[in-house]
């Protein structure tokens, strides 16, 4: 007990006198993981879209891959991606291994299916009439797809929170294709499984609360923009 | 309608450039990969030593901290350009392929079995590693293992083959697979027995719920040396870095950090520099 004490007032210190190592953490923490959520959002929602507007031959297989794909697990795609980014691996030319920019695509990586399942879930359960009714009304395809996007946002919002979650709590992919590097690709939940390690559990609950408290801010924002919107 | 889509996206866009901040990936022959132990960055050591090197070199180094096993692994593979480790008879082996440049004595320090007060097998203050070893297995005290191929679990192997006891499969053997801190915090928690580097348990002593009950065995030495990996076997290892990282680490500038690292704060070194020395002179 004395020591979540201790590591709330360790974290206040830290955020009161702004630590300049856990503000870098912090900010490259946010930087990358927000970088990851955009990226996942523009993929996401392009394909989620057009999966749920148009029919195909196995299409439901494609759906259930794009719905297994929520569940990736962090370090499958930790693993895939350093092996690919290897000096002598496949991508190895890019010379990105260990660097922020492979975290991005990492976590980009775990955010797109997430991103991609839930727009594509909220842009089908759009009353199929309304897409009749747009279309009536003279608007091209281009025009219908982006008001039935604009017609989904609650649950796209919902996408947006889903996928920034999933990536900025995300430990296996960051540490793996990272490297945990001091003062470069160390974030939040990468200083904090290595300041357990070294017993500093003071500093690791503080870095565990900035987390928090970082997570709690993004999706309040994100809410009142949801919520400000009553449903119809 | 259309304004609030937008602020919603461009608020993921502002916080994602808020941070901003110019990491760009820096230039790839200035850059050197370290593969080394979760000890000596545990310890906070190479935190200090980076630093100097990076400011006196203009060199910028990519520490990954795995076990001894992995960072050698990363070796072979040609996905490190410079190793320091602490696991001797698998470095000979490297070496001995053909994987390395050159290995150079570092510095050491030495492995202690940790374990409860109440010491349930009654291993307090025996000389013999082997000894204490074949007492936790009589006792079938709880034993926690690295069980990830470090350095330290190797030389755990190696005393448990020297007392002719077979460990791994029993019931109160159990591997963590995990660093040596976070096996040090699993040994307290559970009050078992385990052996770690003395850096590291000195460096979390304060929260542990252990002590030192055997130490000063000589095969208990913990031994650093530094490697490069060899460019001829992989062609984009960064043999100029790597060199100048071990000269560096065996350079009487980094040995005088050694010397006197953690005697502020744990009142004895956490490490003994030893370049130039031979193997066999250790610890006399």
């Amino acid at each position: 007990m004395d020591l979540i004490i201790e590591g709330i007032i360790k974290a206040f210190w830290l955020l009161v006198s702004f630590d300049p190592e856990v503000l870098g953490i912090t900010l490259l923490s946010i930087k990358v993981s927000g970088t990851a959520t955009l990226i996942s959002l523009v993929i996401g929602i392009s394909v989620g879209a057009s999966v749920a507007l148009t029919r195909f031959p196995g299409r439901s297989i494609v759906v259930s891959l794009i719905n297994t794909g929520m569940a990736l697990p962090p370090v499958v795609v930790g693993l895939f991606v350093t092996i690919s980014l290897w000096r002598n691996g496949p991508l190895g030319f890019l010379g990105i291994l260990y660097t922020p920019l492979a975290m991005i695509v990492a976590q980009a990586v775990i955010a797109t299916p997430i991103v991609t399942g839930i727009s594509l879930a909220a842009v089908q359960q759009l009353p199929a009439k309304l897409r009749l009714q747009i279309l009536a009304l003279g608007a091209t395809r281009r025009q219908m797809v982006w008001i039935l996007i604009k017609e989904a946002k609650l649950s796209l919002l919902a996408a947006i929170m889903a996928g920034f979650g999933g990536v900025i709590s995300e430990v296996g992919a960051s540490i793996m294709v990272g490297g945990n590097i001091k003062g470069y690709s160390r974030v939040l939940t990468t200083a904090t499984v290595m300041e357990t390690g070294r017993g500093n559990f003071d500093v690791a609950i503080a870095l565990s609360i900035i987390l928090l408290l970082l997570a709690y801010l993004i999706n309040l924002v994100l809410t009142q923009v949801q919520q400000r919107e009553r449903p119809r | 309608m259309k304004r609030f889509w937008i602020t919603s996206l461009l608020f993921i866009g502002v916080i994602a450039l808020v941070a901003g901040g110019s990491s760009q990936a820096q230039a790839q022959n200035k850059s050197v990969i370290l593969a080394t132990t979760t000890s000596t960055q545990d310890s906070g050591l190479l935190d200090i030593l980076i630093p100097i090197f990076e400011k006196d070199t203009g060199y910028f180094v990519k520490t990954i901290a795995v076990g001894s096993g992995q960072a050698m692994a990363m070796g072979q593979k040609g996905e490190a350009d410079v190793l320091l480790v602490h696991s001797p008879a698998a470095e000979k082996k490297f070496m001995e392929e053909g994987f390395g440049v050159e290995r150079r004595l570092v510095m050491h320090n030495d492995f202690v079995i940790a374990g409860p007060a109440e010491d349930p097998a009654r291993i307090k203050g025996l000389k013999s590693a082997t000894e204490a070893l074949k007492k936790i297995a009589a006792a079938r005290a709880l034993f926690l293992s690295r069980g990830d191929n470090s350095g330290t679990h190797a030389k755990e192997k190696a005393v448990w083959k020297a007392a002719g006891v077979q460990s791994e499969g029993q019931k109160w053997y159990q591997e963590t697979g995990l660093g040596m801190g976070q096996t040090l915090n699993v040994a307290g928690e559970k009050k078992g027995y385990t052996l770690t580097d003395r850096g590291t348990y000195l460096a979390l002593a304060k929260t542990l719920k252990l002590d030192i009950l055997v130490e000063g065995d000589a095969v208990l030495l913990n031994i650093y040396h530094v490697m490069e990996v060899n460019p001829q076997k992989w062609p984009k290892v960064n043999i100029e870095a790597a060199k100048a990282f071990a000269d560096f680490m065996v350079s009487a500038k980094a040995q005088d950090v050694i010397k006197t690292f953690g005697v502020d704060k744990f009142g004895s070194p956490l490490f003994f520099p030893d370049a130039g020395k031979t193997v066999e002179n250790l610890g006399k």
